[in-house]
């Protein structure tokens, strides 16, 4: 290898690894001088720049009273009670729509299909004009279990991951548990169900992700702040007189984000193959 | 005879409990109990909202009280308001956002599925932002943001002097270009991971044989990772194109549209819920649909057509 080429290879890495550096320092700065300022007392964050490191970094009284004002002790409940709804049915009708759609032949299954399509590609924002009257009218707004419903209504990804799973299921496993005498229902809960684990599991951590960070249609149809709050909604209570106090609102929104890290870091390898087989489908 | 044509009427004319045993009648059943709850989910919350919707934008109405037919008035007033039509050239930024941000993520992407030591560390640091709620991210920018702090600090480090820096969210210059930040801020790591995805997706022989060849890293980036990843580059153009016209978060929760940062979504949000306007804002839903699917079906027509060479 000539010097020329060593150089030119030097500079290369050397540019390679300068970008990697400086795009992870952009997308971590926002949240690690929000870390910074949330372990700092009133006092210090009042006299030093934001970007000094705090006195101490076990000063928690931040988070303390961060969680206590904004109710998150309450936030967390709710947000659990929701999301372990949502997941548990969302699972169940998703699974049974996909094993129906992909493995029954029947006039409509492509019509069904595209009306699966056709509503993925409304804007969800936009749909909640009318979708406001709708659960006014059912009596679902400031009811836990109306917001649990509609938050499985507005899923459709995740069926094709499903269905995209189903197609690598052989169909003559279900073959031969016919010519035993075995049920549809059993075929799918006996057979399919098992092996569709690791699609479950995908789907699961995104959607789980996805409606513990959903804030949106939780502002508007769990409207009462003090007993239906999850956790994106908690955060709330830091708009307005409490807007300038940043080392509380700091801790507020670092509890609020520990959740996510932690799935993140425990399941990495399922959220990016999730996000990857969701969006070639979807 | 007689007997015989009798069998033949009991096969034909099974009872129907008997119908419900046999393996056809099962089949409906399993197929009415799994279709029924997510058919009614469907219908209850995406299709009668979708013709409420559009009934709605013929009227002059509030969600509550009289209604009044006013035919193509509310569509009219799409086009004439103000801060309805101005919004819709603000997704623009938007869409120049969208265009760094795909950049930036096949470059990174590109430089992330070649061996690259503490790779996933990287490419973890850069995904995460993609996590975190919508409510923590308006926090952390306003904070970010603020006059003085997170970002101004940054920037006097690298040696600009403070007097000389703008107001990032309040100066109408530059604040619908801090908010597209954010966005990009938000993305880039997700869209990185999808092309990273698809850059796994091709042959790994392919590079082999390729390096075998003698054919440098730009040369391997221009004739096997681009045509590799081609199919999910123009689907996530086209994504950002009806992403950037409905840009909702970062000034709904940053700057609740003020200083001229109401995208078409804030504006729309607005009108219904604060003004009450729900017939005005159901037709600016509606407009704002018609221009998705057009730009939905000019995709699925380009697939049709351009990679059907690609195809054979």
């Amino acid at each position: 290898m000539s010097i020329s080429e060593k150089i030119g290879r030097f500079i290369i890495t050397a540019l390679k690894y300068l970008s990697l550096v400086f795009f992870s320092f952009v997308a971590l700065l926002p949240v690690v001088s929000c870390v910074i300022t949330a372990f700092k007392t009133d006092e210090e964050y009042q006299n030093t720049n934001v970007m000094v490191l705090p006195h101490s970094w076990l000063n928690f009284e931040n988070f303390i009273n961060a969680f206590n004002k904004a109710g998150m002790g309450k936030a967390f409940v709710n947000s659990t009670i929701i999301l372990v709804c949502v997941l548990l049915f969302s699972t169940i009708i998703g699974t049974q729509l996909a094993y129906v759609l992909n493995r029954f032949t029947f006039p409509g299954n492509k019509l069904i299909r595209n009306m699966f399509l056709f509503a993925s590609m409304l804007p969800g924002v936009a749909m909640q004009i009318p979708v406001y009257e709708i659960m006014y009218k059912l009596h679902f707004i400031n009811q836990l279990p109306g917001y649990i419903i509609v938050m499985c209504g507005t899923d459709v990804i995740a069926i094709y991951i499903y269905i995209q799973f189903f197609e690598n299921i052989d169909i003559s496993l279900d073959e031969s548990a016919i010519v035993d005498g075995a049920s549809y229902f059993t075929i799918f809960y006996r057979i399919h169900f098992p092996l569709l684990k690791p699609a479950i599991v995908t789907s699961c951590i995104l959607k789980g992700v996805g409606t513990y960070n959903e804030y949106y249609m939780a502002n508007m149809y769990l409207q009462d702040k003090k007993n239906l709050a999850t956790v994106a909604t908690s955060l709330y209570t830091f708009v307005g007189p409490l807007g300038s106090k940043y080392n509380l609102i700091c801790a507020g929104v670092i509890i609020s984000l520990l959740p996510a890290l932690i799935v993140f870091i425990t399941c990495q390898k399922q959220i990016y193959s999730g996000l990857t087989s969701g969006a070639v489908k979807g | 005879m007689n007997a015989s044509v009798n069998i033949a009427v009991k096969k034909n004319k099974r009872t129907f409990r008997e119908w419900l045993g046999s393996r056809d009648g099962q089949k409906v059943l399993v197929l009415l109990a799994f279709l029924i709850v997510p058919l009614i989910l469907l219908m209850v919350f995406t299709y009668i909202p979708f013709a409420e919707m559009v009934k709605f934008s013929f009227y002059n109405m509030k969600y509550i009280g009289a209604r009044k037919f006013v035919g193509l008035k509310n569509y009219i007033k799409v086009f004439s308001r103000k801060d309805c039509f101005g919004a819709l050239k603000l997704s623009l930024y938007y869409m120049g956002g969208s265009v760094v941000q795909l950049s930036l993520a096949l470059y990174l992407a590109t430089i992330l599925s070649f061996k690259v030591k503490g790779g996933d560390l990287f490419k973890g640091f850069m995904f995460f932002p993609f996590l975190i709620n919508g409510i923590a991210i308006g926090f952390i920018f306003k904070f970010f943001y603020t006059r003085g702090f997170v970002f101004d600090t940054v920037l006097q480090w690298c040696g600009f002097q403070l007097e000389n820096l703008p107001y990032w969210l309040k100066d109408r210059s530059i604040n619908n270009i801090s908010l597209v930040g954010t966005s990009v801020w938000r993305y880039f790591g997700q869209n990185m991971v999808l092309f990273i995805g698809a850059i796994m997706s091709v042959d790994n022989e392919l590079y082999e044989a390729a390096m075998l060849d003698g054919a440098n890293r730009f040369q391997q980036f221009k004739h096997i990772i681009m045509p590799g990843i081609k199919t999910i580059f123009v689907l996530n153009v086209i994504l950002s194109i009806s992403g950037s016209l409905s840009a909702f978060e970062p000034p709904y929760v940053i700057t609740d549209g003020a200083n001229g940062t109401g995208t078409y979504f804030v504006v729309m949000h607005e009108i219904a819920h604060t003004q009450q306007k729900v017939g005005l804002a159901s037709a600016m839903a509606v407009v704002l649909l018609l221009i998705i699917f057009t730009v939905t079906i000019l995709q699925k027509l380009y697939f049709k057509y351009l990679f059907k060479d690609g195809a054979e």
